[in-house]
């Protein structure tokens, strides 16, 4: 090996990364504080005014998702440098149906993979011999029920909702992977999907060190690209929390109206918000008393289906299993907010 | 000369992983060609299924993940 000059760090990672955690936990503790006073001191806006309480939303939501949303990025990148897809298609592969989809779905929602890599990943799984259905339950979950989604969920919503919500997550992967593979699709796969051969690759050895720096850099480069999205989603909740009237968010989605929750799931799939800038979106309509059922099957729909990831996906599937699978998982998003929402009245 | 494969379909990883790589380039003072392997069946033909993937020389040395220009200027050296 040739000597080639390096910028050692002076400082360890895990000494960065426990100050980090530190910062982390500090900013999380003074953010409501802080905004208030910011709102309210600084700017002298009324409390319970419409504009003042629109800021106050805003100036308070946008660290905090930005910090759920660093946390969640570094956790993932984190996790996925232990658990690839790469090993896991075998673990799926030649396992009876029932078992396999149920194990698919768990394992998709702790191995997230970059929506650019949807098609790799189908072709893996195919190659390796996971059945059709099994591989669909791990597409449904990875994105749905990713922690992403969880973490950002549980940071705005609390545990009762995120349990609901990986529940219900996990029950339409399960589902929509059992029914697609008894509905016997595998010719609707693009052919040369079945002919890809792949060579066997070693696991990467990392350092814990390594999959942190790693892990930190992905997280600077996500943040700062859906920095936008994200501004723009807080900026229409803020709006939303401080104009729109509850009783128009009640009428119009509330559990009286049945259109409600087939509404939004038809808004949601092609939606290609990133779910950080959905989430602010619909934590300012649940405030304004938007049933969980209805919320939590708008965001499933924008998390696991999107237009650009079914554009992506018609590389390896011919057009009818594209539509059979925006069906069953739309009919499942449908069917578990309606249940929702009956249970949570 | 050596051969540096970028392995990916082209999203903005890619892109991140190919400025890496020609910065490294420039670090380890090595001179290489690099090729962008965009086709799906080619790219998975080094049994990788998180891309990107890089690989030198015909052998793979990471995938999934974005190494600095560091990194992949020490694996240049080996």
């Amino acid at each position: 090996m040739t000597a080639i000059p390096m910028r050692r760090p002076v400082v360890p990672v895990w000494a960065w990364a426990a100050v980090g955690a530190a910062l982390w936990l500090l900013a999380w503790l003074v953010n409501l504080p802080a905004a208030n006073w910011v709102a309210f001191e600084l700017l002298s806006l009324e409390p319970g005014s419409q504009l003042g309480e629109s800021l106050a939303f805003f100036v308070y939501d946008v660290p905090k998702v930005l910090l759920l949303l660093t946390a969640a990025i570094t956790v993932v990148t984190f996790l996925r440098s232990f658990v690839s897809p790469e090993r896991v298609r075998h673990l799926l592969a030649g396992r009876r149906t029932v078992p396999g989809t149920v194990a698919a779905a768990g394992v998709g929602a702790v191995t997230p993979f970059c929506s650019c890599s949807s098609v790799p990943l189908f072709i893996g799984f195919v190659e390796a011999g996971v059945p059709l259905g099994v591989t669909f339950a791990f597409l449904v979950a990875s994105p749905m029920v990713g922690p992403v989604a969880v973490i950002l969920i549980w940071g705005l919503f609390g545990p009762l909702v995120t349990a609901a919500y990986v529940a219900a997550g996990l029950s339409v992967a399960v589902v929509a992977g059992l029914l697609i593979g008894r509905l016997n699709l595998e010719r609707y796969v693009e052919d040369y999907v079945w002919k890809v051969r792949m060579a066997e690759i070693a696991a990467a050895s990392l350092s814990i060190e390594d999959r942190l720096r790693e892990a930190w850099s992905q997280t600077r480069s996500i943040v700062r690209r859906v920095l936008p999205f994200i501004v723009l989603g807080i900026g229409l909740g803020a709006a939303i929390h401080g104009f729109v009237p509850e009783e128009l968010v009640v009428t119009v989605g509330g559990r009286d109206n049945p259109l409600a929750v087939p509404a939004l799931v038809l808004l949601g799939v092609p939606l290609y918000l990133d779910a950080a800038g959905t989430l602010p979106i619909v934590e300012a309509l649940v405030g304004k008393g938007l049933p969980l059922g209805s919320a939590i099957a708008f965001m499933m729909a924008v998390v696991a289906l999107s237009l650009p990831e079914l554009v992506i996906l018609r590389r390896v599937m011919k057009p009818r299993l594209i539509a059979v699978f925006v069906t069953v998982v739309a009919s499942g998003i449908l069917l578990v907010g309606t249940l929702l929402n009956a249970l949570f009245a | 000369m050596k051969k540096i494969e970028v392995l990916g379909p082209g999203c903005n990883n890619c892109v991140r992983l190919e400025a890496n790589a020609r910065e490294a380039l420039t670090l380890a003072g090595v001179e290489a060609e690099i090729v962008k392997v965009t086709d799906y069946a080619e790219i998975m033909s080094y049994g990788i299924m998180s891309t990107p993937g890089l690989v030198i020389d015909g052998k793979v040395v990471s995938y999934g993940r974005i190494p600095s220009s560091g990194d992949i200027a020490v694996w240049l050296g080996e």
